[in-house]
């Protein structure tokens, strides 16, 4: 009686699901971010779950790559923001639109 | 010998059924609370919660090298450079009004079908198929063999991956610079 391997990915699909919420949701840029993050790591989840069902070291190996692009991201993503609030104090997602056309 | 070790595995199985769960309801409780709450640390602290709840199932399913890596990188790392951006950029750490748009409705609507469609293709796809407590391969440890795989069958990638960490390193530096 070992656990079933959809329990695992039917977690992921409802962490994503969250994820997506929240960034479509929140107004905040960092707590989107964090958001994106949840997502990513919902995905991780899926890929872990797949090497261990088909006995795949392979998965396991992306979720590295996958982790390194995420520090890449939000060493970016926060700089950014840091710079996009130096300039206006108490910026939402929703009056960032200098790029509107 | 052979019934006694059944019995190990069975044991193993049941105790793996029961932290799953356990994991589980922590991390979909604290995610849900991460996205509704108003205090943005808070948010922050919960985030810390599913990511510690994911490295406990990464460990469940038997991969110690990347469960250790996301102690690492994300709780280290991410978590401490998230409340970071929250100190530096000055955000509402009270009870603010405005920290949600006014699309809730829609967002439920799109909520729906991706859980609807990802679960129903996961279910249908891979229903039945079962995950050991104890894994299949043996001979050699887990670490080991990403470090083959990473080695021998992502050798470009893990070079792309080289330079995209000193792209984002660089670009860092460049944009946090004061001009």
């Amino acid at each position: 009686m070992s656990i079933d391997g959809t329990y695992y990915l039917v977690l992921s699909a409802l962490l994503f699901t969250i994820g997506a919420v929240g960034v479509l949701v929140r107004r905040n840029v960092l707590v989107m971010f964090m958001c994106v993050e949840l997502m990513l790591n919902a995905v991780n989840l899926t890929f872990i779950t797949f090497s261990r069902m088909l006995n795949d070291i392979g998965g396991q190996s992306v979720v590295f790559f996958v982790l390194v692009v995420a520090a890449a991201e939000v060493v970016v993503g926060l700089g950014i923001i840091v710079a996009i609030y130096r300039r206006r104090v108490g910026a939402t997602a929703d009056d960032l639109h200098v790029l509107k056309g | 010998m052979g019934g006694s070790h059944l019995a190990l595995v069975h044991g193993l199985n049941v105790a793996q059924q029961i932290a799953f769960f356990a994991l589980a309801g922590a991390m979909v409780l604290s995610a849900l609370r991460m996205v509704t709450t108003k205090n943005l640390v808070h948010a922050a602290l919960y985030l810390t919660v599913v990511l510690a709840g994911a490295a406990g199932l990464y460990i469940l399913l038997a991969a110690e090298f990347i469960a250790v890596t996301q102690v690492l990188v994300y709780i280290g790392a991410i978590v401490v450079l998230m409340l970071f951006g929250l100190f530096l950029t000055r955000a509402p750490l009270g009870t603010g009004q405005d920290l949600d748009n006014n699309q809730r409705w829609l967002a439920a609507i799109i909520a729906l079908f991706l859980f609807g469609v990802l679960g129903v293709t996961l279910q249908k796809g891979f229903k039945g198929t079962h995950v050991n407590a104890i894994p299949i391969t043996d001979g050699g440890s887990n670490t080991a063999a990403i470090g083959v795989s990473i080695f021998h069958d992502f050798v470009v990638p893990f070079e792309v991956a080289s330079i995209l960490l000193l792209a984002a390193l660089v670009g860092a530096v460049v944009i946090a610079r004061r001009d």
